[in-house]
C-alpha cells in the first residue's frame, strides 16, 4: 500500500516538475535537456502579448477577490444572525454557485448579461447629456463579477465555519463591559475571523487566477493569462509556455500555502 | 426592545444585500435567461430571438454523440479517479504516520489548486511526441500514439480530479471510530470482512461525495478533453463551447445547457439517496 501511495505522489507531481525542469532549459526540445538556462523566463517576459494578459489576470484577480473578501465576509456575519431556512436557501444557493459547472456559469452569465447590455445601452444613451454615451460590453468587468459569484461563495464558507467555532463568552463578556456592538466587532470578532478572510482572499484570488473556462465565456475582447496560454498550447507547446506555467504553478502553490497556514493561525482554544 | 429588535433587522438585511444581489444577478437571473433562451428561436444572424418552442429540446439528438460521449467519460472518469483515490485516501486516514499526515494531505490538496490548464498542459508534453514516444522510440518500439487518444483523455482526468476524490474520502475514514475495527477484530471477523463490512460501509458517504462531485464536473468538463483528446471525440463542454462562441446558436446551446443542469441534479439526488440507504449515514458535507 505505501507504494501505491508512494506512486500515487509521483504521478500528482512529477508531470509539474518535469514542466518546471524544461523551462530552465536551454534548447528547444522537451526531450533532451541541453543544459540550465533562464532565456526561456527572458523570452516570456519580454513577450508584450504575454505581459498584457498577465497583467489582466492580476487585476481581474485581486479586485474579484477583495470583493468576495469583503461581500463573503459580510454574508457570514449576516448569515450568522438569521433563521434555518433562510440560512438553508443562502446555503443552497452558494453550493450552486461552486458545484455548477463552470461551462453552464460561464455561459448563463454570457446570455444574460448580452441580454442586460441590449437593454442597459440603448438606455444610457437616450438619457446621456452629450453624444458619447459609455457603452457596457463584456471585458473586465463581467470577468469580475462571474469570478466574484465563486469567490463570495467560498469566503462566506469558510468565514462561516470560523465564525461557528468563535467563542460566544467572549463576546458576551465584551457587551456585559459595556462595550458598544462596533466595538466588540472591532476587537473581539474581527481578529478572530481575520485569519479565515485572509486565507479565503487568498483561495479566491488562486481561484480567479487560474480559471480558464468562465472566463473563455465573458471576456469579450480581453485576454487573460489562462486564455493566452490555452490559445498558444493549441498552436504547439513552446519553452516559452513552460517559463510562464512555472511562474504561473509556483505563485498559485505558494498562495495555497499562505492560505492554509492562515487558516491554521490562531485556532480558537475549545 | 421592539426598536433594537428593527435595528438588529436592518443590519442584518445590510450585511446580507451584496451577496444577495451577487446571488440574484449572476447565478439565479443567468439560469432563468438559459432556461428562457432553450425555448426560443436563433436569429437569421446568431443569437436569438423570442419565440415559445420545444424545438430546441426535440433537437437534442442532434448532438447525440457529445451527451453519449460524456455521459461514458463521466462514470468512467470518476471509477477511475475512486479506484486510485480510495487506497491513498485510506493510508492517509489510518496508516500514515500522524506527523506525516497534515503535510501528506497538504500535498494532496496543492495540485487541486493549482492551475488545471497547466497541469493538463504537463501532459501534453509527456505524451506527446517529444514525450514518451521518444522514449520508447529510443528503445526500439516506434510509431506509439499516446496523446489524442481516449486514454490520454481518462489519464488527464485521474491526474486532475484526483484530489477532490481523496479529500471527502479521507474525512469520512478519518472521523471513523477506530475501536468498531478492534471490536470487529475481536468478534473473530477477518481483516477482509472487517474492511468490507465496517470501513468501506463506512466511508461510503465520503466514496458518493467524492464520485457525484467529480462525476458533475466531468458533465461540463472541457479543458481535458480538447488538450489531451485533440478535440476529435466530442463533449457537451465541446458543444456548448462550438454553440455558443463559434456557430452562435443560443437557445440550441442554452437547452443543452439547460439538460447538462437537470443530468447534475439527478446525479446529485441520486448520489444522496444511495449513500443514505447504504449506510443510513449523509454525505460528507465539503462545501
Amino acid at each position: 500500500m505505501r507504494a501505491f501511495v508512494t506512486a500515487v505522489f509521483a504521478f500528482l507531481y512529477l508531470p509539474i516538475a518535469l514542466v518546471v525542469l524544461f523551462s530552465f532549459n536551454a534548447g528547444r526540445h522537451a526531450s533532451e535537456f541541453t543544459g540550465f538556462s533562464v532565456q526561456w523566463y527572458g523570452t516570456a517576459l519580454s513577450n508584450p502579448f504575454l505581459v498584457e494578459a498577465l497583467k489582466n489576470s492580476l487585476f481581474i484577480a485581486t479586485t474579484s477577490a477583495l470583493l468576495a473578501a469583503v461581500c463573503g465576509t459580510a454574508a457570514a456575519l449576516g448569515l450568522a444572525r438569521v433563521g434555518l431556512r433562510t440560512r438553508a436557501v443562502f446555503d443552497a444557493l452558494m453550493g450552486a454557485a461552486i458545484v455548477v459547472p463552470g461551462v453552464v456559469i460561464g455561459i448563463s452569465t454570457l446570455v444574460a448579461l448580452v441580454q442586460l447590455f441590449g437593454v442597459l445601452n440603448p438606455f444610457l444613451a437616450s438619457i446621456w447629456p452629450n453624444d458619447q454615451p459609455p457603452r457596457l460590453s463584456l471585458g473586465y468587468g463581467s470577468i469580475i463579477a462571474a469570478h466574484g459569484l465563486f469567490s463570495m461563495a467560498l469566503v462566506t464558507m469558510i468565514v462561516g465555519t470560523r465564525l461557528a467555532s468563535l467563542d460566544r463568552n467572549l463576546v458576551e463578556a465584551s457587551s456585559d463591559l459595556y462595550a458598544t456592538p462596533l466595538t466588540t466587532f472591532r476587537s473581539i470578532v474581527l481578529p478572530q475571523i481575520m485569519p479565515a478572510v485572509v486565507a479565503g482572499f487568498l483561495l479566491a484570488f488562486t481561484f480567479s487566477f487560474d480559471d480558464f473556462i468562465v472566463a473563455f465565456f465573458v471576456a469579450g475582447a480581453q485576454t487573460t493569462l489562462p486564455i493566452y496560454v490555452f490559445a498558444s498550447i493549441r498552436r504547439g507547446v513552446t519553452p516559452e509556455i513552460n517559463a510562464i506555467a512555472t511562474i504561473v504553478l509556483v505563485a498559485s502553490v505558494l498562495l495555497v500555502v499562505l492560505a492554509q497556514w492562515q487558516l491554521r493561525q490562531r485556532q480558537p482554544s475549545n | 426592545m421592539h426598536g433594537n429588535r428593527f435595528r438588529y433587522n436592518i443590519l442584518t438585511a445590510l450585511l446580507l444585500a451584496p451577496a444577495t444581489a451577487w446571488l440574484v444577478v449572476f447565478l439565479v437571473l443567468p439560469f432563468v435567461a438559459i432556461a428562457v433562451f432553450s425555448v426560443g428561436e436563433r436569429a437569421p444572424e446568431g443569437g436569438y430571438q423570442a419565440a415559445f418552442t420545444l424545438a430546441q429540446y426535440a433537437n437534442l439528438p442532434a448532438r447525440a454523440t457529445a451527451f453519449w460521449n460524456t455521459m461514458m467519460l463521466a462514470p468512467v472518469g470518476a471509477l477511475a479517479c475512486l479506484l486510485v483515490a480510495y487506497p491513498v485516501a485510506y493510508y492517509l486516514a489510518l496508516k500514515a504516520p500522524q506527523r506525516w499526515r497534515l503535510i501528506l494531505l497538504a500535498l494532496v490538496v496543492i495540485p487541486f489548486w493549482t492551475s488545471l490548464l497547466m497541469r493538463t498542459y504537463a501532459w501534453m508534453y509527456i505524451l506527446g511526441g517529444r514525450g514518451i514516444p521518444a522514449l520508447l522510440a529510443f528503445v526500439g518500439i516506434e510509431d506509439v500514439r499516446l496523446i489524442n487518444t481516449p486514454g490520454a483523455v481518462l489519464l488527464g482526468i485521474v491526474y486532475g480530479y484526483l484530489p477532490l476524490m481523496i479529500l471527502p474520502i479521507y474525512v469520512s475514514l478519518e472521523r471513523l471510530d477506530r475501536r468498531l475495527l478492534e471490536a470487529s477484530a475481536d468478534l473473530g471477523a477477518t481483516p477482509l470482512s472487517t474492511f468490507l463490512g465496517v470501513t468501506l460501509k463506512l466511508s461510503l458517504p465520503g466514496v458518493m461525495t467524492g464520485f457525484s462531485l467529480v462525476m458533475i464536473l466531468l458533465l461540463g468538463e472541457y479543458l481535458i478533453p480538447t488538450l489531451l483528446g485533440g478535440g476529435k471525440v466530442f463533449f457537451i463542454g465541446n458543444a456548448l463551447v462550438d454553440l455558443f462562441l463559434q456557430s452562435r446558436n443560443w437557445p440550441f446551446g442554452s437547452a443543452i445547457a439547460i439538460t447538462l443542469v437537470a443530468v447534475s441534479v439527478v446525479v446529485l439526488i441520486a448520489a444522496n439517496r444511495i449513500s443514505t440507504r447504504v449506510s443510513g449515514a449523509r454525505r460528507v458535507d465539503l462545501i
